[in-house]
């Protein structure tokens, strides 16, 4: 290959903080001090916690260096499949650092916090036209407390109606945190099964569907990339005996200005700011997971809900049928800001997203399916899954693969997942990546394919650009070292 | 669109490569009936301009320091942030990564997690911190879910009525659909909770006490763990105010099993409330039973030390409906957030701080004293207390707002009997003349 992008540079090694630290030092700047020391009962007085003592200059090069380790977005292309890492633009930081909005205290009387409550009010409204549903919560934290928000819903609507449900259906190609969310609320996970082409089938639904199934969590599109083309039949068929559709949104970047959520039978579901609104993921966190209802589901929101009355906006908890709170305050609002100002800067644009989303998944699966084994050769939407099946027979695995993908500068797709597929590698490039880097990343996968066959010993070597190799995971677990 | 790189060359020749003549086209296996009938309504795309413009008109709508004065805390602190760490937060090798699944070029993230993890635990006194929780208060409804799963036949768990009232609805909002219940402890007199009730308790698998609680007033973890112990109920000592630590006596030393709560005072904004950051660390013995992510030292196939992700086999993406928790986003950025700020402050630092924070606050109480307010409650506490004003200070709490401070937190929503009565909060930011206006405004 010519064009490599991947290099090595001058990185440093950085010990663990506590291996820097020396006594007499201090990185911190106090405020003069102007009230006299008030003495304080030594039943309740620590010695203090052992942490290292450090200069500015110390904290700083230590965060650098660290963060020289890393491989963002901002880094290159990050084509994690089912994460959605798009570009997060920069506009969108500074907007959430605005002094009245990072300064904000969240309980401050509602007058005194009009330009925090309108903006909140405003994003519901615009997730609610987004998803064609009609009311929103913006508490959740992450995509899994909006699960659970609906699932809190969903007991709570099936309570009201006097009937109780203890289980809930959940197809194997879902997130891993479905089934946990719908426990949390005492569900009991039904699995169904995928049809042979990965679409669920009415006749699949119809069979695990009956009275004490409280509905069905169903991720559209779905986590192998593909649209669930039954969702109509499968929604009647599940209200018909008194069940209740919730969608896991994670996907929903596929398919903005393209599906009307509420349009199509959905009750329930959650969107990821940090995927489809473009605020950046935080090497984990923080997210944020709205749950989008329908009308009749809107009573059970958690409180406080915004209220737009003449004068203003204010809180309310006045909502008797709420499932409660989910978060301390209103969840997390500087992820909010980040993902109002995306959708303002955005407008109708935001269609076209989904389309260039998904035309950059087709055009890789069309340009690799030669090369890796695919499982559903059919239309995707904005992700395609591959598997190792044709490496193999060469003693390559997936793994291989995404490790050597580091070497030549590029971050690995998702890999092992979705579950129903053996050796997956799912590939997510988002609209934000250039038909050249797209044509870049194919390049090095096909040429990764070659070395499969001719040089084997590079792939399970892999990776060796990196500042450390492959680890010791086993280790890791067998004998836990978590804090030094 | 600028975040767009494609041309419409780009466009016309990828979609050749993939069959289609058009955008929509792409979307074939969308069923007709599934398809959206109108376009989006939605406003017209702002530049960047005009966003700046909206966003600061609606910021300029809210009230904030310096130009106010705010002693309100309840949860969420003033706490002054050095410009070191807001400038080491802008590095987007950390912002703009995904979680660190693929450890390899992932080590930034994970070493300053294992940082994290380290310190929090030496905050805390306890064995094990994990890699963060949503907030204080999802972290201590998980810490009772955990300790349902930890002694397994008990149904009951007990929550100190000091606990932060809005903790205390999201605990109940948890368990709401399950067949756990929460029971709530009364408080002393003096401000501190009630522990003579505990041993009444049947079936108890938890005890939860706040400190400093939401009064302000620190607990004696000791009693109450023992309390709790003489049960076979586990403790857990949770907070919103974890500076405090700095200058009291941790959680572990006192006998608690978990320690939990929010960290948002460790040099991330309060931001209307979120993100903030769910501190939760365990004793040794309960590491795999612990909600959350988890990141611990090993070495690579050189032998080289580095970091990775562990204990998954805890967690949702493995255990699915049996996993400790359904946590997957966490707020992995502020527990960086966190662990920059605690490197900047260091032993010496933090509790100087936490000293000064006391400090300050103990001259405002003791200035109120003096012009004849009572505080409410004769317990030591740490940054907050609760003064029980006449009858007429509601009127004056408004006119102070019209001078651009708000004198303190109205406790009467929370605890119907406590009308009058205002939590307020003293942090560093408040300076000697910033307190003497607010007691020269208080009692004009």
């Amino acid at each position: 290959m010519k064009n490599v992008q991947g290099t090595t540079g001058l990185i440093f090694n950085e010990p663990l903080l506590w291996e820097k630290g020396k006594k007499g030092r201090c990185g911190f700047s106090l405020p003069v001090r102007d009230v006299k020391k008030y003495p304080l009962d030594k039943q309740f007085k620590g010695d203090g916690p052992d942490f290292p003592d450090l200069s500015e200059v110390d904290v700083v090069r230590h965060f650098t260096r660290l963060s020289q380790w890393n491989y963002g977005v901002d880094s290159g292309m990050y084509p994690l499949g089912s994460c959605t890492m798009k570009y997060n633009p920069k506009c969108n930081e500074k907007q959430a650092n605005l002094d009245g909005f990072a300064g904000a205290h969240p309980l401050l009387p509602s007058r005194l916090s009009q330009g925090a409550l309108r903006m909140m009010y405003e994003l519901e409204r615009l997730l609610a036209e987004i998803t064609g549903l009609d009311a929103v919560s913006l508490q959740p934290a992450a995509g899994a407390h909006g699960e659970l928000a609906g699932m809190l819903i969903f007991s709570a609507c099936h309570r009201s109606r006097g009937s109780l449900r203890s289980k809930i259906l959940i197809p194997d190609t879902a997130h891993g945190t479905n089934p946990s969310s719908s426990a949390l609320c005492g569900f009991h996970p039904v699995p169904v099964t995928s049809g042979g082409n990965g679409i669920l089938t009415p006749e699949s639904i119809s069979e695990g569907m009956d009275e004490e199934t409280a509905g069905i969590m169903i991720t559209n599109p779905n986590t192998l990339g593909l649209f669930e083309e039954n969702i109509r039949e499968i929604a009647r068929i599940v209200h018909s005996k008194g069940g209740l559709v919730y969608v896991d949104g994670a996907n929903m970047n596929a398919v903005m200005g393209m599906v009307s959520m509420g349009d199509i039978g959905v009750d329930a579901m959650h969107l990821n700011l940090h995927k489809t609104f473009s605020t950046p993921h935080g090497g984990g966190g923080p997210g944020s997971g709205p749950v989008c209802v329908a009308k009749f589901l809107e009573p059970f929101l958690p409180v406080p809900r915004i209220v737009k009355e003449e004068g203003g906006y204010s809180l309310s908890y006045d909502f008797q049928d709420t499932v409660g709170k989910l978060h301390a305050f209103h969840g997390n609002f500087g992820v909010l800001v980040r993902a109002y100002s995306y959708i303002l800067t955005m407008g109708e644009n935001l269609k076209k997203a989904s389309q260039l989303a998904v035309l950059n998944a087709n055009y890789i699966k069309e340009r690799l399916k030669d090369v890796f084994h695919l499982p559903y050769d059919r239309p995707c939407m904005h992700e395609c899954v591959f598997t190792d099946k044709k490496q193999q027979a060469v003693k390559i695995a997936t793994l291989d693969v995404a490790k050597r993908l580091m070497d030549y500068g590029f971050h690995p797709p998702t890999i092992y997942f979705p579950l129903v597929v053996h050796g997956a590698l799912m590939i997510e490039p988002t609209e934000t990546e250039s038909r050249e880097d797209i044509d870049l990343l194919i390049d090095t996968l096909k040429t990764i394919a070659e070395e499969a066959e001719e040089a084997p010993e590079r792939l399970h070597e892999a990776p060796t650009a990196p500042k450390v190799r492959r680890m010791d995971e086993t280790a890791a677990a067998r004998t836990p070292c978590l804090a030094g | 669109m600028r975040y767009f790189p494609h041309t419409s060359e780009d466009i016309a020749a990828m979609l050749k490569v993939v069959g289609a003549d058009t955008l929509n086209d792409l979307f074939s296996t969308i069923p007709e009936d599934c398809r959206r009938k109108e376009g989006l309504s939605l406003p017209e795309a702002m530049t960047e301009w005009d966003l700046n413009r909206h966003m600061r008109e609606l910021s300029r709508d809210m009230a904030v320091c310096p130009d106010y004065k705010i002693y309100l805390g309840a949860g969420s602190y003033e706490h002054y942030i050095p410009a070191s760490v807001s400038y080491l937060l802008e590095r987007s090798e950390f912002s703009t990564a995904y979680t660190p699944y693929q450890p390899e070029i992932s080590q930034g993230t994970l070493q300053a997690m294992y940082e994290y993890q380290t310190l929090v635990t030496r905050l805390l006194g306890l064995d094990v911190a994990n890699a963060s929780m949503y907030d204080g208060a999802s972290a201590l409804a998980e810490a009772f879910k955990m300790s349902f799963n930890i002694k397994r036949k008990k149904k009951r768990v007990a929550i100190s009525g000091l606990v932060n009232p809005l903790y205390r609805r999201v605990v109940e909002t948890y368990f709401a659909p399950t067949e756990y219940r929460v029971v709530a402890l009364p408080y002393c007199k003096n401000g501190t909770t009630d522990l003579s009730a505990i041993g009444e308790i049947e079936e108890l698998a938890a005890v939860a006490v706040q400190s400093p609680n939401f009064f302000g007033c620190i607990e004696d973890l000791q009693s109450a763990a023992e309390a709790a112990h003489k049960k076979d109920a586990l403790f857990i000592a949770c907070f919103t105010e974890p500076l405090a630590y700095g200058l009291l006596k941790d959680p572990g030393c006192q006998g608690a099993d978990i320690a939990c709560g929010e960290g948002q005072s460790f040099g991330i904004p309060q931001s209307f409330g979120g993100p903030g950051l769910g501190m939760f660390a365990v004793k040794t013995d309960y590491v795999r039973k612990m909600p959350g992510r988890l990141v611990g030292r090993t070495r690579d196939v050189d032998g080289k030390e580095g970091f990775v992700l562990t204990l998954a086999t805890r967690e949702q993406h493995i255990r699915r409906e049996k996993a400790t928790s359904n946590i997957c986003s966490n707020q992995g950025l502020c527990a960086l957030t966190a662990a920059m700020y605690l490197a900047a402050t260091g032993g010496v630092g933090i509790r100087d701080l936490a000293g000064l924070n006391r400090d300050k606050t103990e001259y405002l109480k003791e200035r109120l004293g003096e012009a004849g307010l009572k505080v409410a409650f004769e317990a030591p506490t740490f940054n907050e207390f609760v003064v029980a004003f006449p009858e007429s200070f509601a009127a004056k709490h408004e006119e102070l707002i019209e001078k651009k401070i708000v004198a303190g937190l109205p406790l009467v929503s929370y605890y119907p009997e406590l009308a009058h009565h205002y939590l307020l909060c003293v942090t560093e930011t408040k300076t000697r003349d910033d307190l003497d206006a607010l007691v020269a405004e208080i009692t004009s």
